[in-house]
């Protein structure tokens, strides 16, 4: 595995929703803070998620598997951010908002996009009990394994969003170029 | 060959690179900043180095979200973008006194050009195409390079038409349309594409009105909203573009340039009959939960909001006006109206509505965002209910754990007079 994709690894944080918007992600009344890691404490404060508590849920996480329409609403960066200073630099969802997608490249981290079909059987396969992926950028698979079970997802990622993951982010990869 | 979309037409003029795929860096014709989004751009600029901007002239900057100030960290916010703007000699800066709601301000200040391509660290910067603009919100990243080089990546973006027919019934207005359309097409029914509003509707319709239209194109997934350049483009941009045109209609003959070729290739053509749609309101946490306001009937509410990048401009205050004049509000309910500039609120004080929101029982605030989004001057408590003329019913978006209806300004004003969601005397349906 080589170094990038050790970035895209770790325990799995399952979120059976769709249209989880960047509010939900972190509330605008903490958009006040101008450093990243103050956002860290509010995470997924207000996701409307029966059963979903983020101060026992979040810890450890390093990935998260949910629906369709992921991050919608504000443009917010600090959604991603508020993701990152968390440890969880990859979401997998059947799909996002666009500027939440783009977001998450720009900072250089991972989004991921798989078949409802595909979302639904991790959903039945793994989110009963404690998951980890990994992402493997160079092959184009997620390998998910939860106690003895594992398996193999195959996924793709568009060449720009390869290269902004590889530069580190839009502003590294513009800067050179622009 | 195909012909083109308006955007495709946008695109193809401001076109730097083509990356990978279908991915196209484009030239920005205007970066507008505000000082939520911003100073992280800034200050990591600064650490680099690069403490500069492409072109103090394409940057316009407004301390909006929460102003004059609530505490020290709203504070420091507002002094990093005012003295970056000072630094970089950002002629373009709107303070305390001066400022407004972005959206509103900078079509106000003459801004926005059919053919132009804007960026903005806020997702409602679609509302600019209502000028025939491809204007997109995009995150601090974007944003940053953005001020940097004066350049954005995007996906070459498909276009959805929506064609909308018939008329408005009196009492309805682009505020039900949009929602309507909403709830049809879904939060992620343009997700990723370009939505071309079209029809004898939308060319009746004033810029405030196309303004509205255009604002709510994200909260259906869209990139950018775009209304035609007409005639009521040219008057509206009249004041700012008279030295470079003989003619109104020398300007409009110009900005034809921009209408989509009549062989262009869409994604999806939607058709619209306005004449069936009556006033409408959200009822859960999405905005594409909409329902007619007469299935929501007698729902109470705790506030009445009326403002926004959506529904503050001078028209929106003219229509709540019309419902309030001469009555009160509901005991039960907290009114607050913030225009959405300096200039609505002169207009509207020497119209006299100023004075019919506060003896009707409003609280007039100065222009800002702050209540949208819960920041701010008029933030709601945990199961509060507000019916608000903003843009998003998400989960706690004005209060934690607050709920909220949108409306048009004539129903948002019906309602804080009765106390619950109700249809303003406007419409006879």
């Amino acid at each position: 595995m080589d170094q990038t994709s050790n970035h895209f690894s770790g325990s799995v944080l399952f979120l059976d929703r769709s249209d989880i918007n960047t509010d939900e992600i972190i509330p605008a009344k903490y958009l006040t803070e101008i450093s990243k890691e103050a956002l860290k404490p509010y995470l997924l404060e207000d996701l409307d998620l029966p059963g979903f508590d983020p101060e026992t849920d979040l810890q450890s996480r390093r990935a998260i598997v949910t629906r369709a329409n992921f991050g919608c609403g504000s443009s917010r960066e600090h959604a991603p951010w508020a993701l990152e200073v968390n440890g969880i630099r990859m979401v997998i969802a059947e799909s996002f908002a666009r500027i939440f997608r783009q977001n998450m490249f720009n900072c250089g981290m991972l989004a991921v996009e798989l078949p409802a079909d595909v979302i639904g059987k991790l959903f039945a396969d793994f989110s009963g009990s404690e998951t980890t992926v990994a992402a493997d950028l160079a092959s184009g698979i997620l390998h998910f394994s939860s106690g003895g079970k594992t398996n193999e997802i195959p996924f793709s990622i568009s060449e720009f969003d390869r290269a902004l993951v590889e530069a580190g982010g839009w502003l590294e990869f513009a800067d050179n170029k622009y | 060959m195909a012909g083109k979309t308006v955007a495709e037409k946008i695109f193809d003029a401001h076109h730097v690179d083509n990356p990978a795929g279908d991915m196209h860096v484009i030239s920005l014709d205007a970066v507008f900043c505000h000082e939520i989004t911003t100073p992280v751009a800034i200050n990591d600029l600064v650490a680099r180095g690069k403490d500069r901007v492409f072109d103090p002239e394409k940057i316009m900057a407004v301390i909006d979200h929460v102003t004059p100030a609530k505490d020290s960290k709203t504070a420091l916010q507002g002094k990093i973008v005012r003295d970056w703007a000072r630094r970089n000699r950002i002629p373009h800066f709107f303070d305390v006194g001066r400022n407004g709601v972005c959206h509103a301000l900078f079509p106000e200040k003459g801004f926005v050009r059919p053919g132009y391509t804007i960026i903005m660290g806020d997702s409602h910067t679609c509302t600019h195409g209502a000028f025939g603009a491809f204007a997109a919100g995009v995150g601090t990243t974007d944003l940053e390079v953005g001020i940097l080089k004066g350049v954005c990546a995007f996906r070459y973006p498909g276009t959805m038409k929506i064609v909308i027919n018939g008329e408005l019934s009196p009492g309805v207005y682009a505020k039900d349309l949009i929602l309507h359309i909403i709830g049809q097409i879904g939060v992620n029914g343009a997700t990723d594409r370009v939505i071309e509003f079209a029809g004898p509707v939308v060319d009746e319709m004033s810029m405030e009105s196309r303004m509205t239209l255009c604002n709510m194109a994200v909260e259906a997934g869209a990139t950018s909203g775009i209304c035609y350049p007409d005639m009521t483009t040219v008057e509206y941009l009249w004041p700012f573009i008279r030295d470079e045109y003989d003619t109104p209609d020398a300007a409009l003959a110009d900005y034809r340039k921009w209408l989509p070729d009549p062989d262009a290739v869409y994604e999806s053509v939607m058709e619209i009959n306005a004449s069936e749609i009556p006033p409408l309101t959200t009822f859960g946490y999405k905005p594409d939960n909409v329902r007619p306001v007469s299935e929501m009937e007698k729902a109470p509410v705790d506030q009445v909001y009326i403002g926004s990048c959506t529904n503050g401009r001078i028209e929106d205050l003219r229509a709540a006006a019309e419902v309030l004049a001469g009555k009160k509000i509901a005991d039960t309910v907290r009114g607050i109206v913030s225009p959405a500039t300096p200039g609505i609120f002169n207009q509207a004080l020497s119209e006299g509505i100023i004075k019919t929101f506060m003896d009707a029982g409003f609280c007039v605030t100065n222009p800002t965002c702050g209540a949208c989004l819960g920041m701010s001057c008029g933030v709601i408590a945990e199961k509060e209910v507000c019916a608000s003329t903003t843009n998003r019913n998400f989960y706690g978006r004005m209060g934690k754990g607050g709920m909220v209806h949108l409306m048009s300004p004539a129903t948002a004003a019906a309602t804080a007079l009765a106390g619950y969601i109700t249809n303003s005397n406007l419409y006879n349906g």
